[in-house]
């Protein structure tokens, strides 16, 4: 909503200043957004006079001109304008000037050659008119040439953002009203209109009765004989102020009510409408050409302004333009309506129309600002364009939905925290227009009608609030205590893993939740991907279903940018489902390329999946799961290489499934266009962690040493390469859970010497002792049995 | 002179000289080996008369063991002496780089999340949280925006399916009305998340952070509203003296509503918060409306309280000097690099929520 302080000023009897104004604006929830203070730029611009004109000797469609500026002095401008021409008196802007139009600031600039000082505008350069033929003829006198070309300098026009709830304040009175209310000025009353109104109206007005009628009240007035020409400077100072163009004295008009005092009206030519006004509902497939040059179809059941031959307009919306007015119409038809807020809401979004009578219907316009609209739109127009009003047919009527509201003094301070005496109260809720009934404790309170948001004792509260200032509201320290943890088991380990991962290398990135279906379908096992109906692009266009696919165009792009080794984690939510809570957290990780180049202590090595499988483990065991727990299997998705992947799951091979790790499938590397061969990932699903019944200091064993030695033997097999290193150390472990405290593989060799279908595996075992001294007896004892169980189970031989 | 004295003195001048262990591993083999000058002398312990025999014997022992300790001494001496002259030659180029590691980031959403958390949880708030996937009823009409209402412009949404009933949370508030469907009153929580709205441009990112805030109890007001805001403002910017503007807003969903502005100056180019007569709007906020009580089944007569939505995003910009809300979600590792944080750096109360 715009205004300014002389269009404030019509309604407001105030001393106070525009800055006073301004803040008290922001104060009272009436945010001042913008201020656009032309003066000082505005100022430059002044009155010239073209001495002589001729044309460029470079350019046949440019002028020079030499320009009187006044106090003596000239300059030399070229000029576009077909209109410049010997002794014209024009608006000279000079370098350094601001085009209010373009924002541009001028500049000395040569122009085909010649130096141009400065520039001759036009209306629509100064965002005065749309004409953008020639430039501004004035009619003055020698001693103007050097005055300032606007009079109105100093004037700001002030942008405010009125929230929904505010229909009133799309009105520059409803402004006023709240400014005066909180003590700035007097709000004016409103001039009385005498107008002689003997004619008769000919144009009958009817709203159909009809379940859905989107039109409540329909008033009109005939005024015949008019003279439609440009407004007069005040009224498109005005419209342009609002940033509209000007029409015409009638479109002006009705524009000019509207924020003058949020109260739409709409102007047809009398002329063209055939025979009568019928409000009634659409009919599917009927069509109009509106005032935006486009044409409707509409559906059925919206509010529709039609006469004998068809539409009219939408009601509320938009005028269409068989019936619009101009410069040659004789007589009109003003029409000032009530349209319900809900209806006019579905059809502007199903036709996808905003126009400004839209945007204060649908929030809801004062139903008894009927007969107020007709009167002021009425009169201006007879007093810029003459003729003759007939008397106002006004059929329909809306029902007076508003209820007496209970307020209770003491619940004010109850929410607000300070309190207010009821004086107060009656001298707040008056100013804005409220009717009341005070007794001691209670107080009755009837709101305006141009305020549909007040409908119980909280919105009273608010504005009471509001009014008083928001500063008078006391300020409480906090409290310190608690009534439940800061966070719960699953947010702890949320917290914990996400540093977890990071300490071991991995950088964070948050990226979207929704990614390109077609890299998503590759990470997913999903029937249905959860798609968007309404992307913001075709690449954004589902909910993901793991965070590899995000990850993936993330190491892409930063792979294309010469970044090849990276190390990257996303923890977030992907999504099993369209529903609320189908959705799952996860930790997703990548790494990329080499984890050492060329350097002088190291080899060049790649990446590997036994990289990826520590971090993972590691973080599994500093989230607090013992290692023994995990079982790795090769169980396998299908975005991993099929042979280089594993499983992490608790307690055995079908246990819960804790992580995925592995290397990324080959086939995807290449389609994603990674521009590297090496990508490997983990994935833990953190909904499948389990939740610890125990503290960890509770669930220990107590700390028992051995002072008994140690002893640490070594084995070599060849054995059925089906057996996987996990089976065998497990087996060898099983062997005597109590003595044997670790089995280390330290080597495993295919080839050479080796049958094939076979390979060697060594590893060296760990026994300690609790209670004596191992004696070689001993040794040798379990040393026979951990070979035996080997043989037995898997058929290997020892090797020599 | 006596045999045990020459064999004293000749022994340690002999020691005195020795320089390498060699030779002094043959000195002590010739002193107390199977047949060593000593183990002689020992063997022969016997043969000598009974009188002369402990005296002897005792002048031998002290001999033995004299000899034993200039061995050990002199056995040190070498050692340390070979070490030392192996030290000597020993240099590497300690200017020269260790091998390769990489060091992790912690994104500064994650950093301002858990500092936020870690303040609120200092005045007794616990988190919460909910669905990105919301239904239309608990994203908007539980909220006390029903259809057709004109704040639900403000929020362009995401949508699932054709009948608009599914939808990606455009704020946090949700986990409000699910917060206390689901437990009893008193309630004090915070509820950090992702949210979504259909706008893209340089200022805004489809996807976006708040944290919501409620606290509801039997005599919760604005003043304790104010005395919230103000505590974590204050604690957020880790700064004395904050300059904070309550303003009247509306919110369909709180009433009386509020959006905060903070005061600040730029200096050196540099956002300064907490001085200056610039003000910088960081939250929206108000008392609980009835109606939306009432729709979470809580007795809007008995219990009354605020709640308040703040950009997560936008508040780690502001406190981090980060320009372009769109580069957090880009993961361009050289930005993840400059503007996140060590792991360790965990926020917290005592040790400061940043460095």
């Amino acid at each position: 909503m715009i205004t300014s302080l002389s269009w404030l000023k019509n309604h407001l009897a105030t001393k106070a200043n525009s800055n006073q104004i301004v803040e008290r604006l922001t104060e009272i929830g009436l945010e001042v957004e913008n201020i656009r203070s032309s003066n000082v730029n505005l100022d430059k611009f002044i009155v010239c006079k073209i001495l002589k004109s001729q044309k460029h000797p470079n350019a046949d469609k440019l002028k020079l001109c030499e320009v009187d500026i006044g106090s003596g002095n000239l300059v030399k401008v070229v000029c576009g304008a077909q209109n410049a021409r010997d002794g014209l008196f024009a608006v000279y802007a000079p370098p350094g000037a601001i085009i209010p139009k373009t924002n541009l600031k001028l500049k000395v600039a040569k122009i085909r050659g010649i130096e141009s000082h400065g520039m001759l505008c036009s209306g629509y350069e100064l965002d005065e008119s749309s004409d953008k033929e020639g430039i501004i003829e004035l009619n003055k006198k020698e001693k103007n040439i050097g005055e300032k070309y606007f009079k109105n300098t100093g004037e700001k026009t002030i942008d405010i953002s009125i929230t929904p709830n505010r229909p009133d304040c799309l009105g520059v009175r409803g402004i006023a009203r709240d400014l005066a209310s909180s003590g700035l000025g007097q709000l004016k009353k409103l001039s009385s209109i005498k107008t002689n109104q003997k004619l008769k109206n000919p144009i009958k007005i009817s709203i159909k009765k009809e379940k859905g009628q989107g039109c409540g009240i329909f008033g009109g007035v005939y005024i015949k004989n008019v003279q439609n020409k440009e407004s007069p400077d005040w009224l498109k100072k005005k419209i342009i102020s609002l940033g509209l163009n000007p029409v015409s004295a009638i479109v002006d008009i009705t524009n000019y009510v509207m924020f003058d005092l949020n109260r739409p009206l709409h102007a047809y030519d009398a002329d063209k409408i055939d025979r009568e006004i019928i409000v009634r509902n659409s009919v599917n497939g009927e069509s109009f050409e509106a005032l935006d040059n486009k044409k409707y179809t509409l559906q059925n059941n919206m509010c529709a302004i039609t006469d004998k031959s068809g539409i009219l307009g939408l009601g509320g919306i938009i005028g269409g333009t068989r019936s619009s007015t101009e410069l040659s119409t004789k007589n009109i038809l003003l029409e000032s309506a009530y349209f319900f807020p809900s209806q006019i809401r579905k059809t502007s979004k199903i036709l996808n129309i905003d126009t400004d009578a839209k945007y204060r219907f649908e929030r809801g316009v004062d139903p008894e600002s009927i007969k107020l609209g007709l009167e002021f739109g009425m009169s201006l127009i007879i007093d810029i364009c003459g003729g003759e009003a007939s008397k106002f047919s006004i059929v329909g009527k809306v029902k007076d939905e508003r209820k007496i509201i209970d307020l209770e003094t003491e619940r004010f301070s109850k929410v607000v925290g300070f309190s207010i005496k009821n004086s107060e109260i009656k001298k707040i809720l008056t100013s804005l227009g409220c009717s009341l009934k005070m007794s001691e404790k209670k107080i009755k309170v009837l709101p305006p009608t141009w305020r549909p948001d007040i409908v119980e004792d909280i919105d009273l509260i608010e504005e009471l609030t509001r009014i008083k200032g928001y500063d008078k509201v006391p300020l409480i320290n906090p409290g310190k205590e608690n009534i439940k943890d800061t966070l719960n088991n699953k947010q702890k380990i949320f917290h914990f893993v996400q540093r977890s991962v990071a300490s071991k290398g991995y950088t964070e990135a948050v990226t979207w939740s929704f990614t390109d279906s077609k890299i998503d379908n590759l990470f997913s096992e999903l029937k249905n991907e959860i798609r968007l109906s309404n992307p913001i692009s075709s690449d954004l266009d589902v909910l993901r279903s793991s965070l590899y696919s995000n990850l993936m165009i993330s190491a892409k792009k930063n792979i294309h940018r010469n970044f090849e080794d990276l190390m990257l984690f996303e923890i977030g939510p992907v999504f099993t489902g369209n529903k609320p809570g189908e959705q799952l957290t996860m930790i997703g990780a990548i790494k990329t390329g080499k984890h050492s180049r060329k350097n002088w202590i190291e080899k060049e090595r790649n990446f590997d999946v036994y990289d990826i499988k520590n971090d993972v483990l590691r973080t599994l065991n500093e989230l607090g799961i013992n290692s023994d727990k995990i079982i790795v299997s090769n169980k396998k998705k299908k975005w991993y290489h099929p042979g280089r992947s594993g499983l992490l799951s608790l307690g055995s091979s079908s246990g819960p499934e804790l992580a995925y790790f592995g290397e990324i499938h080959p086939l995807i590397i290449k389609k994603l266009d990674l521009r590297t061969d090496n990508v490997l990932g983990f994935e833990i699903i953190l909904d499948n962690l389990p939740e610890p019944r125990k503290k960890i200091r509770e669930t220990k064993p107590r700390f028992i040493v051995s002072d008994y030695q140690k002893v640490v033997r070594d084995f070599a097999f060849v054995i059925d390469d089906k057996y996987s290193s996990g089976e065998i150390i497990n087996l060898v472990k099983k062997i005597d859970k109590e003595l044997i405290k670790n089995v280390r593989i330290f080597d495993v060799y295919k080839g050479d010497n080796i049958a094939s279908g076979k390979k060697s595996i060594a590893f060296n075992v760990t026994l300690e002792p609790k209670d004596k001294t191992l004696s070689d007896n001993d040794i040798e004892k379990v040393s026979k049995k951990i070979i035996s169980t080997v043989q037995d189970i898997t058929g290997a031989t020892l090797r020599s | 002179m006596s045999e045990i004295k020459k064999i004293k003195e000749e022994y340690i001048s002999k020691l005195d000289k020795v320089l390498d262990q060699h030779k002094l591993n043959e000195i002590k083999s010739e002193l107390f080996g199977k047949n060593g000058i000593i183990s002689n002398k020992f063997k022969q312990l016997s043969s000598i008369n009974e009188d002369k025999r402990k005296e002897f014997a005792s002048e031998l022992n002290f001999l033995k063991n004299e000899l034993q300790e200039v061995i050990l001494k002199k056995n040190e001496d070498i050692q340390n002496q070979e070490i030392n002259k192996k030290l000597k030659d020993d240099n590497i180029d300690v200017t020269l780089p260790g091998r390769s590691y990489f060091s992790g980031k912690i994104h500064p959403v994650s950093q301002v999340i858990d500092e936020v958390t870690s303040i609120f949880s200092e005045i007794g708030f616990s988190v919460e949280e909910g669905p990105d996937v919301e239904n239309e009823y608990y994203n908007f009409s539980a909220l006390n925006t029903p259809e057709n209402h004109p704040a639900r412009d403000m929020h362009d949404t995401f949508y699932l399916d054709r009948s608009k009933d599914l939808l990606l949370r455009t704020h946090t508030s949700p986990v409000q009305i699910r917060t206390m469907l689901k437990g009893k009153p008193p309630f004090k929580i915070i509820a950090p998340g992702r949210t979504y709205r259909h706008d893209s441009d340089q200022t805004h990112s489809p996807m976006f952070h708040q944290l919501e805030g409620l606290h509801i109890d039997k005599s919760i007001n604005m003043g304790h509203l104010k005395g919230c805001l103000y505590y974590f403002v204050k604690k957020f910017f880790e700064v004395d003296k904050v300059k904070i503007r309550f303003r009247p807003s509306h919110f369909p969903f709180t009433e009386p509503s509020a959006e905060v502005d903070i005061g600040y100056k730029i200096q050196d180019g540099k956002i300064k918060i907490g001085e200056g007569d610039k003000w910088l709007e960081i939250l929206g906020c108000g008392m609980v409306h009835p109606n939306v009580l009432k729709n979470a089944k809580v007795n809007p007569k008995q219990y009354q309280g605020y709640a308040f939505g703040v950009g997560i995003d936008r508040l780690a910009m502001l406190k981090y000097g980060i320009n372009d809300l769109r580069a957090f979600f880009e993961s361009d590792i050289r930005w993840l690099e400059f503007y996140g944080f060590d792991p360790l750096d965990v926020p917290t109360n005592y040790r400061g929520l940043s460095r």
